[in-house]
C-alpha cells in the first residue's frame, strides 16, 4: 500500500510523517506572522505605529520575541506541582496541532482529509482544555486556578453552539468531511444559507480560542494571565503559539465551513494561485475580524457569558437545525434558510439588546443637568 | 462511634467549600498604582475587601511644614500628579487666604481655564485606564493618551513642565500665558470634543460595556454622603453637590454651566457622569477664554519672601475627583505650620468595601476602576 506525495509513491506513515512536518514548519512560521499582523493591525486600531525597529518595518519582531522568551529562564513555583506544571504546555499545544491534519488548506493540500473531519476537530479542540486546568492547579498560585476554573466552564459551554453551529452547515452538505463541504460550496457560501449559524460559529469560535470578549480564562486586568501567569520562557510562549495555531486553524475550518474555502464562486476553472490566494483571503479575513473584535469590545463576566452561551446561542443554534432539518425534510427550497436565517439573526440580535439593562438612550435622558439658577431657587 | 460515623457522613453528604483568600495588588495591572486589596473569594463571588494603602506614602504634609509657602506648591504637585493644577489651586487659594492677598483678574481666569483642562487630561486618563479595566484591549488608553497629550503639551508650554507645573503662585500665576494661548486652547477644545465623542461611541454605546458597567456596584445617596464620597463619584448617586457652584472661588459664579447629576450610583453613572462633566468643562473653557483680558498676573505689591499672619483656614476646591482641601495653620513666619490635605480619593474610596462585597471578582476591578483613585493622593 503507499501513497503518492508530490509524485512520488511512499509509505502512508511516511507520508503522513512529511506532511504533519511540513504543516507544522509552516504552521510556526504562520503563527509567528500571525502575531506580527495582529501587532500592526492592533497598533492601527490604535493609532499607533506598532513594531517597527526590528528588521524591515518590524518584520522580524516575532523572530526577536522567539529568540528572547528561548533565552528566557524557565521558572517553576517552589510549591507547584512539577509534573502538572510541566507536562501542560503540551496538553495545550499539542491537541491543537492534531487539528491541523483535517484542514484542507487548498485542493490536494492537506494531511489526511478524515471522513469524520469535524468531529474529530471538535473532539481533539476541545482537549487542550485539559491542559489550561493542569496548568492553573500546577501552578499553585490562586489567579490560575480561578482562570483554569474559568477555562474549564467557558469550553464546555461554547462548544455546544460551536458543535451545533458546525452540524447545521454539514446537514446541508451532507457531509463531516471538509473538503467535501468546501465541494458543495463551489456555486455558494453555505454563510448565504446559514447566517446565524456562522454567526454562532464566530462567537463560540472567539469563547472556544479564549479571545476577547471572551478571554476571562487570561482576563488581563483582573486575573494577569489566568493560568499562564506563573510561565515563562520556552513554556509560556509554547502557550502563545497554540494560541495563535488554535486560530489559524479555526479560521480555516470556518472559512472551509462557511465562506467556501479555496472554492471560487464564479465558475469550476481556477488553478492552484487562485486557490491559494482565496484560501489565504478567507482565512485572513476571519482572523482580521477576531482582532477587530478584540480592539473594540470590554470583556464578558462569567454570568453573562455562561448565560450568552446557555440561554441565547444554544437555543439559537437548535432553531438553526429545526429550520436546516424542516428544509431538508420536505425539500423546501434554499431561499426559504436565507430568508429565515436573516430573520432569526435579526432576532438574536434583538434579545441580545433586550438583555442589556438599561439603553443608553434613557440612559441619556436621566442624566440630568441641573442649570445653576434651578438649583439656587430650590 | 455509630454516631461519630453518620456525622462524618452528614457532613460530606454537605458540600462543604472554603472561601478563596486572594491577595490584588501592590503589583496588579488594574490597581492603578500601588493599591493593595484582599479579596475573600467565594467562587467568583467577593465576600470580603480589606483595602490598604500607604504603599506610596512619602510624607508631603509634613514635607510642606519645612518648605515656604512658595516651594510647597511642588509637593502639592505630587499628591495629585494627574491633576496637580487642581491640587495647587487649593494649596495656593489657602495660602492667599491665610495671607490676604488679592489676585488680579486674569490670573484668575487662567487658572480657571488651566484647572479645567486639566480635568479634561484627567478625566480622559480615567477612562481610558476605565476602559482597559473593563477588558478592552488598549484602544480607550491609546484614544485617550492621544486626547491627554494634546492637553499636556498645551500645559507644557504654559507652564514648561508636562506633569509637575508648579505653575500657580500666592497671589496669582508665575509668568504670564504664551501669546497664542487662546489660539492653542480652542485647538485643544476642538480635538477634545472629538476625543469625548469617540469615547461616547466606543464604550458609552457598546452593549457588552453597558452590561458590565449598569447595575454593578451601585451605592445609595445617603451611604454615599455618610462615607463622605465627593465629585462624580457623588454625583453619580444623584447628590446635586459640586463646589464650584455652591460655593464659587475664582469665577465659577460668572459662567454659565451646569451640575452633572447621575440617578442609581453605579458603576455606569459614575463612568457617565463624568463624560457628561467633560462637555460642561469644555463650556466652561470656552466661557473663559472670552473674559481673559490683558491684565497683571500678580499683585503689584508682592513681598519677596511671602509671610502670613498667624492663623488657619481650611480651602477646598472641586478637583476632578472630587472636594480637594487645605487645611492650613500658620503661626507667622514663611511656612505653614500645618499642611494637611483632604484627599478626594482617600475619601471615595472608604467607599470601596461596601461597593465591592457581592460583586463578581471581575466587578471588584471595575468598580475600583470606577472610583478613579490616584494613589499618591490616597497615600500622599
Amino acid at each position: 500500500m503507499s501513497v503518492e506525495l508530490f509524485g512520488a509513491s511512499l509509505n502512508p506513515w511516511v507520508d503522513a510523517a512529511i506532511r504533519l512536518q511540513l504543516v507544522v514548519g509552516f504552521m510556526t512560521v504562520v503563527v509567528m506572522g500571525l502575531i506580527y499582523a495582529e501587532r500592526k493591525i492592533l497598533a492601527r486600531f490604535h493609532q499607533r505605529v506598532g513594531p517597527q525597529k526590528t528588521g524591515p518595518r518590524g518584520l522580524l519582531q516575532s523572530v526577536a520575541d522567539a529568540v528572547k522568551l528561548v533565552g528566557k529562564e524557565d521558572l517553576r513555583p517552589a510549591a507547584a506541582d512539577p509534573w502538572t506544571f510541566e507536562l501542560a504546555p503540551y496538553f495545550v499545544f499539542i491537541p491543537i496541532f492534531l487539528g491541523f491534519v483535517i484542514v484542507p488548506w487548498v485542493q490536494g493540500w492537506n494531511v489526511r482529509l478524515l471522513e469524520l473531519g469535524i468531529l474529530y476537530f471538535v473532539a481533539i479542540s476541545s482537549v487542550s482544555i485539559v491542559g489550561w486546568v493542569m496548568a492553573g492547579w500546577g501552578s499553585d498560585n490562586r489567579y490560575a486556578i480561578i482562570g483554569a476554573l474559568r477555562a474549564a466552564a467557558q469550553g464546555i459551554s461554547y462548544e455546544l453552539p460551536l458543535v451545533l453551529a458546525l452540524l447545521s452547515a454539514a446537514m446541508l452538505a451532507g457531509s463531516l468531511q471538509l473538503d467535501k463541504i468546501v465541494e458543495f460550496q463551489s456555486a455558494v457560501p453555505l454563510i448565504v444559507w446559514q447566517p446565524l449559524g456562522f454567526f454562532i460559529f464566530f462567537v463560540a469560535a472567539l469563547a472556544e480560542l479564549n479571545r476577547t470578549p471572551f478571554d476571562i480564562p487570561v482576563g488581563e486586568s483582573e486575573i494577569v494571565g489566568g493560568p499562564f501567569v506563573e510561565y515563562s520562557g520556552i513554556r509560556w510562549s509554547m502557550f502563545f503559539l497554540a494560541e495563535y495555531a488554535g486560530m489559524l486553524i479555526m479560521a480555516f475550518v470556518g472559512s472551509s465551513v462557511f465562506l467556501g474555502g479555496y472554492s471560487w464562486p464564479f465558475g469550476e476553472d481556477f488553478g492552484l494561485p487562485l486557490q491559494v490566494l482565496l484560501a489565504a483571503g478567507k482565512g485572513g479575513l476571519f482572523i482580521f475580524l477576531i482582532f477587530w473584535v478584540r480592539a473594540s469590545v470590554p470583556r464578558l463576566r462569567i454570568d453573562q457569558l455562561m448565560g450568552y452561551s446557555w440561554k441565547i446561542l444554544l437555543p439559537f443554534s437548535f432553531l438553526q437545525i429545526l429550520i436546516n432539518g424542516f428544509v431538508l425534510v420536505y425539500g423546501l427550497p434554499h431561499i426559504i434558510l436565507l430568508i429565515t436565517g436573516v430573520l432569526s439573526l435579526g432576532l438574536l440580535f434583538w434579545v441580545t439588546e433586550g438583555i442589556v439593562q438599561r439603553p443608553l438612550k434613557s440612559r441619556r435622558r436621566r442624566a440630568r443637568p441641573i442649570a445653576i439658577q434651578e438649583a439656587e431657587v430650590s | 462511634m455509630v454516631e461519630v460515623l453518620s456525622q462524618t457522613s452528614d457532613q460530606s453528604a454537605e458540600f462543604e467549600t472554603q472561601d478563596l483568600l486572594l491577595n490584588v495588588g501592590p503589583q496588579h495591572p488594574s490597581t492603578h498604582g500601588v493599591f493593595r486589596m484582599v479579596m475573600t473569594v467565594d467562587g467568583e463571588v467577593v465576600r470580603d475587601v480589606i483595602p490598604y494603602i500607604g504603599y506610596l506614602h512619602r510624607g508631603a504634609e509634613k514635607l510642606c511644614e519645612t518648605m515656604d509657602f512658595r516651594q510647597g506648591i511642588g509637593f502639592m504637585d505630587r499628591t495629585e500628579y494627574l491633576a496637580a493644577f487642581n491640587a495647587e489651586l487649593s494649596y495656593v487659594m489657602a495660602v492667599e487666604a491665610l495671607a490676604d492677598l488679592e489676585v488680579p483678574e486674569r490670573a484668575q481666569w487662567i487658572r480657571m481655564i488651566l484647572c479645567e483642562l486639566n480635568r479634561l487630561s484627567s478625566h480622559f486618563m480615567f477612562l481610558g485606564a476605565f476602559g482597559v479595566d473593563t477588558g478592552v484591549f488598549g484602544t480607550p488608553f491609546i484614544y485617550a493618551w492621544r486626547e491627554r497629550e494634546a492637553l499636556i503639551d498645551l500645559f507644557e508650554e504654559v507652564s514648561g513642565d508636562r506633569m509637575m507645573y508648579a505653575y500657580f503662585r500666592p497671589g496669582g500665576v508665575a509668568w504670564d500665558v504664551p501669546v497664542n494661548f487662546v489660539d492653542r486652547v480652542r485647538e485643544v477644545l476642538i480635538s477634545a470634543t472629538q476625543g469625548i465623542n469617540d469615547f461616547d461611541s466606543l464604550l458609552s454605546e457598546n452593549e457588552i460595556f453597558l452590561a458590565r458597567t449598569q447595575g454593578v456596584g451601585s451605592i445609595s445617596a445617603t451611604r454615599a454622603i455618610a462615607l463622605g464620597m465627593s465629585g462624580p463619584s457623588l454625583r453619580a448617586s444623584g447628590v446635586d453637590m459640586d463646589i464650584r457652584r455652591d460655593e464659587p472661588y475664582l469665577k465659577y459664579d460668572q459662567i454659565d454651566w451646569d451640575v452633572i447629576t447621575g440617578e442609581h450610583g453605579d458603576v455606569f453613572d459614575r463612568y457617565y457622569c463624568r463624560v457628561l462633566e467633560m462637555r460642561e468643562s469644555i463650556k466652561i473653557v470656552k466661557q473663559c477664554l472670552e473674559h481673559l483680558a490683558p491684565g497683571p498676573i500678580l499683585p503689584e505689591k508682592l513681598p519677596r519672601m511671602l509671610r502670613t499672619p498667624p492663623g488657619e483656614v481650611y480651602l477646598r476646591t472641586e478637583a476632578p475627583r472630587g472636594e480637594y482641601g487645605v487645611y492650613m495653620v500658620s503661626k507667622g513666619g514663611n511656612r505653614p505650620y500645618r499642611c494637611k490635605v483632604r484627599s478626594s480619593c482617600l475619601s471615595n474610596l472608604q467607599a470601596l468595601q461596601e461597593l465591592t462585597i457581592g460583586e463578581y471578582v471581575a466587578d471588584a476591578i471595575v468598580i475600583l476602576g470606577s472610583i478613579d483613585i490616584v494613589l499618591s493622593e490616597v497615600d500622599r
